[in-house]
């Protein structure tokens, strides 16, 4: 039996699925072409790993086998090397991701391989065992499920993003009774009356509540917030950084920026559209105390 | 920015001298509100730093 064409179609299928999964968006890292290439690289070598298991396995090659073991090990490298130079780009960010953000961009790396080799592994092992047809319609579906996977939960699912006016109580700047920041200088005020936004996000129910509570979850809003509409804030100027409050008895999210761009259409859909982060995601509503507890 | 644990008051400005005593941070008297505002603005903006209103006639300079 010839195991070629299920290595090199597994191969083949896995490095695809790799390239796919590394489709750029607004928000996502990497956006270095360099950084491509690694990752194109790293997903040639996992999707390798994933089409010979099949073929090894029927040869009765059992110590090759092993080497998944090893491969696993390099994957987790992936998340390292991911985490540091994020982490390290942090220090010069004006408004910073987050750690949460930066773990969480990290790990979807790492299980990004893992998937490689697994397309990989279906991919060559169908080619073996019913064929190229079979195979490719195989590979159309874990695309699918890949792409149905990589879309996790937005913020606009878990809770809606309605405009405020912002105001002060004497040097306090407040959102809907949130206390954001005192504010000293008057010409800063007025400049953040006219050019600031403000926002609340509201939790749909009390998971959503749950995961706004989060400070990294609210730092990731504030960052993708500050990346897309720009920020006034600058170094030396603390008075203009961007703030997502809690409302402590309703678990709403008061934000303000200072944006550039003032268009709050524009701001409502960079909210809705930020990930929930996994670290932050928590479900209290599945627990049967926690649904005694909201109502 | 969002987990602030580091905060030092770097100097006082006030209006009312009575109202500041003791403490680490230099006090710069002021004679009038606008004086007042003028010197905390030129502070913070040579610290890096925040004007903060304590609504008494007093500021302070917040390192952040």
């Amino acid at each position: 039996m010839d195991y070629h064409t299920g290595i090199v179609g597994g191969l083949i299928a896995g490095v695809l699925a790799r390239i796919i999964m590394l489709r750029l968006d607004y928000r996502q890292y990497p956006t270095y072409p360099h950084d491509v290439i690694t990752h194109i690289a790293l997903g040639f070598i996992a999707s390798l790993i994933g089409a010979v298991f099949i073929p090894a396995l029927m040869l009765k090659e059992y110590t090759a086998v092993t080497f998944l073991a090893v491969a696993a090990e390099q994957f987790r490298n992936v998340r390292n090397m991911e985490r540091e130079t994020l982490s390290k780009l942090e220090e010069n960010e004006i408004v910073p991701r987050g750690i949460d953000y930066v773990e969480g961009i990290a790990r979807t790396f790492e299980a990004r391989n893992y998937l490689t080799i697994f397309t990989a592994l279906v991919v060559s092992g169908f080619i073996v065992w019913l064929g190229w047809i079979y195979a490719t319609a195989v590979f159309v579906l874990i695309l699918i499920i890949v792409c149905y996977l990589k879309t996790g939960k937005v913020v606009g699912d878990i809770a809606e993003v309605v405009l405020e006016q912002l105001y002060f109580d004497g040097p306090f700047l407040k959102i809907s009774d949130i206390y954001l920041m005192n504010v000293g200088y008057p010409p800063d005020r007025e400049k953040i009356l006219a050019e600031g936004m403000g926002v609340l996000v509201k939790p749909k129910n009390d998971n959503g509540r749950a995961i706004l509570h989060n400070l990294g979850q609210r730092q990731a809003i504030v960052h993708t917030a500050a990346a897309l509409l720009g920020t006034k804030r600058e170094v030396g100027e603390p008075e203009f950084t961007p703030l997502a409050r809690k409302n402590i008895d309703t678990g709403e999210i008061g934000l303000f920026i200072l944006p550039l761009e003032k268009d709050f259409e524009c701001l409502r859909k960079v909210i809705e559209r930020t990930p929930v982060l996994e670290s932050a995601s928590r479900k209290p509503l599945d627990s049967k105390a926690g649904r005694i507890a909201a109502d | 920015m969002e987990i602030e644990t580091k905060k030092v008051i770097l100097a006082v400005i006030t209006l009312k001298p009575e109202l500041v005593a003791g403490g680490g941070a230099p006090v710069f008297i002021a004679a009038n509100r606008e004086e007042q505002e003028k010197v905390a603005f030129y502070l913070s903006r040579i610290m890096d730093a925040m004007v903060h209103d304590l609504d008494n006639g007093v500021m302070v300079i917040v390192g952040h």
